[in-house]
């Protein structure tokens, strides 16, 4: 078994407003992030999957595949969008770092040929990130 | 769905490795440069990682502010702009990174109850970097 790990990049603005509280609690618990306007960051994702090497081809995964489902199913729908008002898994859930690292793992499982998904990790800062490992 | 956020804290110190267990000559063997009588400093990164269940209404683990309240308590200002041999946890170890890894997570342990401390994980330099403790989730990875 070995681990294997691809990054990618997206931009996406965002804001934290829980629709069942008031403006003020959303404002004392969500802070700056409440504001609806919304605001934005640029976010790293690394996507890890395990697996045997195939004994003929030494891979793990084929790095092209991965990339394409990454970019097909995440970074393609993400990228330069709103994630509260355009990407429907954020119309009831709130983007947080680890709501937007399950979103990722539930995009992307099953869906790589050949290796198990093993953890989604998801920077929203160089100093903060959420990691999901799939556990219920 | 479980969850871990990580975050990461910044600190400057200087420390000097050294034990009352060896001679000098020992001393300098085992620690080479770190040995030098007047001490040294790093840039260190503590990266402190807590799990939980994603809370429904929040969407989060823990309130950012609880956990970077505590571990800048707990931690930072215990640490930051110090001599590590003189803080009271160093009187009897040496205060390699090791050492102030596992103290840092004993600390914060401690100290925050907000969601369940997972794991710190000290950068010494951008090459050295320490992880206590290391449970089976950490492990497989």
């Amino acid at each position: 078994m070995i681990l294997l790990t691809r990054k990618a990049e997206f931009s996406a603005s965002h804001y934290y407003w829980n629709e069942g509280w008031s403006a003020e609690v959303n404002e004392r618990v969500f802070g700056k992030c409440a504001n609806k306007n919304g605001h934005g960051h640029n976010y790293t994702l690394e996507v890890t999957v395990a697996g045997e090497v195939d004994a003929t081809s030494g891979f793990v995964v084929d790095l092209k595949q991965l990339k394409d489902v990454m970019e097909r199913e995440v970074v393609g729908v993400y990228d330069h969008r709103h994630l509260n008002k355009e990407v429907p898994e954020f119309a009831k859930a709130i983007p947080t770092t680890e709501n937007i690292a399950i979103a990722v793992w539930k995009r992307l499982e099953g869906k790589i040929p050949g290796a198990k998904l093993h953890r989604v990790r998801v920077y929203e800062l160089a100093d903060l990130f959420a990691d999901y490992y799939g556990e219920p | 769905m479980r969850a871990y956020l990580s975050r990461r804290y910044r600190l400057s110190a200087s420390h000097r490795l050294n034990t009352a267990a060896f001679t000098d000559e020992q001393n300098r063997a085992v620690y080479g440069k770190c040995n030098n009588p007047h001490g040294h400093g790093h840039n260190y990164v503590v990266e402190v990682t807590v799990g939980g269940p994603v809370n429904a209404e929040t969407g989060m683990v823990c309130d950012l502010v609880e956990l970077d309240t505590c571990v800048r308590k707990e931690v930072v200002e215990r640490f930051d702009h110090t001599n590590l041999n003189l803080d009271p946890l160093f009187q009897d170890r040496v205060p390699t990174t090791e050492n102030l890894c596992m103290e840092a997570y004993r600390l914060l342990a401690a100290a925050f109850d907000k969601a369940e401390l997972v794991r710190v994980r000290v950068e010494e330099t951008s090459n050295n970097s320490f992880e206590y403790p290391v449970d089976a989730l950490f492990a497989k990875r």
